[in-house]
C-alpha cells in the first residue's frame, strides 16, 4: 500500500478545502441556517409538531443529511472532475499508485469535509432549536457511512462527467429532489398511502430515517432496513469504482 | 548492456479503426539520451503514454528494468519521471506544494533539500512560493520537469520539452538534461526539434505512422545516412558552370562565387580529387573550400518521405 500518496492526494485536496473556505463551508452554513429561519421559524411554528418532536427539531437531522448529501457529491465529483478537466490527471495514472489508494485519497477527503461540515451545521443547528441526541455512536456511523458512500457517488459522478454540465446535471437533478423527497422536512407518515409507498423507492429516505432515528428514535424504515440500504448503496458504489478503474472508463484511452 | 525499456509487439488500436502504433519494438538502453523523432500524429507521445500507464495497449509488453509495465506497474512506474507535452498543471497550488505533491504521489519520503536542490537547478527557487497561474510558459514547463524530477526517476521522458520555450532556457533544459544523463538517468525525449536531438541524443529512433522505420545510432545515422557538402569559394565570379563539370551536378550559388559540390560519404569514391583535378583543368580557381555535414533534419526527412 502506498500510504504516502493516500496521505498526498488527502493533503492535496483538503488543502484545496481551506483555500476555498468561503465556498466549502461558510456558504452550506448560511444555506442551512436560511432553512431554519424559512422552515423551523416561519412555517415550523404553525406545525405543532411531528410524532412528538417539536418541527423545528424534527427537521434537524434531515438539514444535515441534505447537506451531507450534497456536499460530498459536489467535492467529491469536483475533486477527481478537476484534473481531468485541467489535465493533470496525467499523474495520478502515471504514478505508482493502485486505484484503491486514489480513491481512499479523493474519498477520504470529500468524506471528511462533509463530516466537518455536517458536525458544523449540527452545532449551528444548536443555536436554534434544543439538540437530543439519544445514540450519538449510530449518529456518528450513519453520518460517516453516509459521507464514504456519497462521496463516492460524487467520484463516479466526476468520472463519468465530461464537462461542467454534466457534473452538475445528476446533483440537481436526480440528487437534491430524491433529498426533498426523503423525508428531509417531513415524516413518511405524513403522506397519502400511495405516495408512502412511491417514497419507500427513494434511496435517501432510508438514510435520513436510520439518521433521525439516531436522535430521536422516531423513523419511518426499522433501523436494520437503513443500514442494510446504506451498505448496498456502498457497496454498489464501490463496485461500479472498482470497474471504472479495470478498465480505463473515461480514464484512459 | 541489458535495455532499461523493452517494446515488443505494442499496438495501440482506437475504436474508431485508427492504428497508432503498429507491432512496435523498441529497446532503450540504461543511462543513454533517446530522441524518438516523428512527424505530428506519428505516434511519439502514445508510446509514451502506454510506458507510463495513462494509455491502455491494445496488445504487446512493455517491460521497465524488467518490471511488466501491467503486472507490476508499481515497480515500473516508479522507475518513470514523465514531462507531458501539454502544460497541465494545478493553477492554484504553489509552486513548491505541487512539487512536493508530486514526490508524494510516488510514494516517497519527505526532502526538502532535494526539492530545493531540483527548484534552485532550474531556476525556480525564487518562484516556490508563486502560484502556477502567476508563472510564464517557460517557467511552468520547468514547473513540470521539477515535479517529474521530485521522486528521483531512473528513467525520464520528455515529450516535447522545449516546445514553445525561448532559445535561452532551451539551451539551459539542454544542460540539465546532460547532468541527468551524467548521473545515471536514462532519458527519452521526443522532439520537433531536430537541433535538440543532434545536440542531445547519443541514440535516434524515428516513428512514422506508428512504426518504428530506424533506430540508430546518432553518430553512425549521420554518417550513413548523411550527405557532406564541398564549398568552393571561388577567386572569381563566373557565369555558368563549365560543360566539362557537368558529370558533378555543381550548385553554383553566391552570385557566381561559390560552387557546391554534393557527395555521399558512404560512396567509396567520393569523386573530390577529380572535380579538383577538372577544376584546375578549366580554369576555376578557388580562395577557399569547406565542407558541410548534413544535418539530421534534412535526414529525417528524407527518411519519413520514403
Amino acid at each position: 500500500m502506498n500510504f504516502r500518496a493516500i496521505q498526498a492526494i488527502y493533503l492535496f485536496e483538503m488543502a484545496r478545502t481551506w483555500r476555498t473556505l468561503l465556498q466549502s463551508i461558510v456558504s452550506p452554513v448560511i444555506s442551512t441556517s436560511l432553512y431554519f429561519v424559512v422552515f423551523g421559524a416561519a412555517i415550523g411554528s404553525r406545525i405543532a409538531s411531528v410524532e412528538g418532536v417539536s418541527y423545528g427539531t424534527f427537521i434537524v437531522p434531515g438539514l444535515v443529511m441534505l447537506s451531507v448529501l450534497t456536499q460530498s457529491i459536489s467535492n467529491a465529483s469536483f475533486g477527481i472532475y478537476f484534473p481531468k478537466f485541467i489535465g493533470t490527471i496525467y499523474e495520478l495514472l502515471s504514478a505508482p499508485v493502485s486505484p484503491l489508494e486514489v480513491v481512499i485519497g479523493y474519498v477520504g477527503a470529500a468524506a471528511t469535509k462533509s463530516i466537518i461540515l455536517g458536525l458544523i451545521i449540527l452545532g449551528t443547528a444548536g443555536l436554534f432549536v434544543p439538540l437530543h441526541i439519544l445514540h450519538p455512536v449510530w449518529m456518528l456511523t450513519f453520518l460517516v457511512l453516509t459521507a464514504v458512500t456519497f462521496s463516492l457517488f460524487g467520484f463516479i459522478i466526476g468520472i463519468w462527467a465530461d464537462s461542467f454540465e454534466k457534473l452538475q446535471a445528476i446533483p440537481l437533478l436526480v440528487v437534491t429532489p430524491l433529498t426533498f423527497l426523503g423525508g428531509s422536512f417531513y415524516s413518511v407518515s405524513m403522506l397519502p398511502s400511495g405516495w408512502r409507498t412511491v417514497t419507500l423507492l427513494n434511496p435517501v429516505v432510508y438514510l435520513i430515517s436510520g439518521f433521525r432515528w439516531s436522535f430521536y428514535e422516531i423513523s419511518d424504515v426499522s433501523i436494520e432496513l437503513s443500514v442494510f440500504m446504506t451498505l448496498t448503496f456502498l457497496v454498489v458504489c464501490m463496485g461500479l469504482v472498482w470497474w471504472i478503474f479495470k478498465t480505463g472508463y473515461k480514464l484512459k484511452k | 548492456m541489458s535495455p532499461i525499456i523493452s517494446v515488443s509487439g505494442l499496438t495501440k488500436s482506437y475504436a474508431s479503426g485508427f492504428t497508432a502504433l503498429k507491432s512496435i519494438d523498441l529497446d532503450i538502453n540504461r543511462g543513454e539520451i533517446f530522441a524518438l523523432l516523428g512527424p505530428n500524429g506519428a505516434g511519439k507521445t502514445t508510446l509514451i503514454s502506454i510506458i507510463c500507464g495513462i494509455v491502455n495497449p491494445t496488445s504487446g509488453t512493455v517491460l521497465v528494468d524488467g518490471h511488466d509495465i501491467t503486472s507490476a506497474y508499481r515497480a515500473a512506474r516508479s522507475l518513470i519521471g514523465l514531462v507531458p507535452q501539454e502544460l497541465h498543471t494545478d493553477s492554484f497550488e504553489t509552486v513548491w506544494a505541487t512539487v512536493n505533491f508530486s514526490r508524494g504521489l510516488f510514494g516517497k519520503p519527505k526532502n526538502p533539500a532535494l526539492i530545493e536542490k531540483i527548484l534552485r537547478d532550474l531556476s525556480l527557487w525564487e518562484k516556490k512560493d508563486s502560484k502556477i497561474m502567476e508563472l510564464s510558459g517557460g517557467m511552468k514547463r520547468r514547473v513540470m520537469i521539477a515535479k517529474a524530477l521530485s521522486h528521483e526517476p531512473q528513467i525520464l521522458f520528455l515529450d516535447e520539452p522545449t516546445a514553445g520555450v525561448d532559445v535561452e532556457l532551451r539551451k539551459g533544459m539542454w544542460e540539465v538534461v546532460r547532468e541527468l544523463r551524467a548521473a545515471g538517468v536514462t532519458v527519452l525525449l521526443t522532439t520537433h526539434y531536430i537541433e535538440e536531438a543532434e545536440e542531445m541524443a547519443d541514440r535516434v529512433g524515428v516513428i512514422n505512422a506508428g512504426e518504428i522505420i530506424l533506430v540508430e545510432d546518432k553518430a553512425k545515422l549521420m554518417q550513413q545516412f548523411g550527405k557532406k557538402r564541398l564549398k568552393l569559394h571561388l577567386q572569381s565570379r563566373i557565369d555558368a558552370v563549365p560543360v566539362a563539370l557537368a558529370p558533378y551536378h555543381l550548385e553554383l550559388r553566391n552570385g557566381g562565387m561559390e560552387l557546391v559540390y554534393t557527395y555521399d560519404t558512404k560512396s567509396e569514391r567520393t569523386g573530390i580529387t577529380s572535380l579538383l583535378s577538372d577544376l584546375r583543368d578549366a580554369g576555376i580557381r578557388f580562395a577557399d573550400l569547406d565542407t558541410v555535414q548534413n544535418s539530421l533534419e534534412e535526414i529525417f526527412v528524407n527518411l519519413v518521405r520514403k
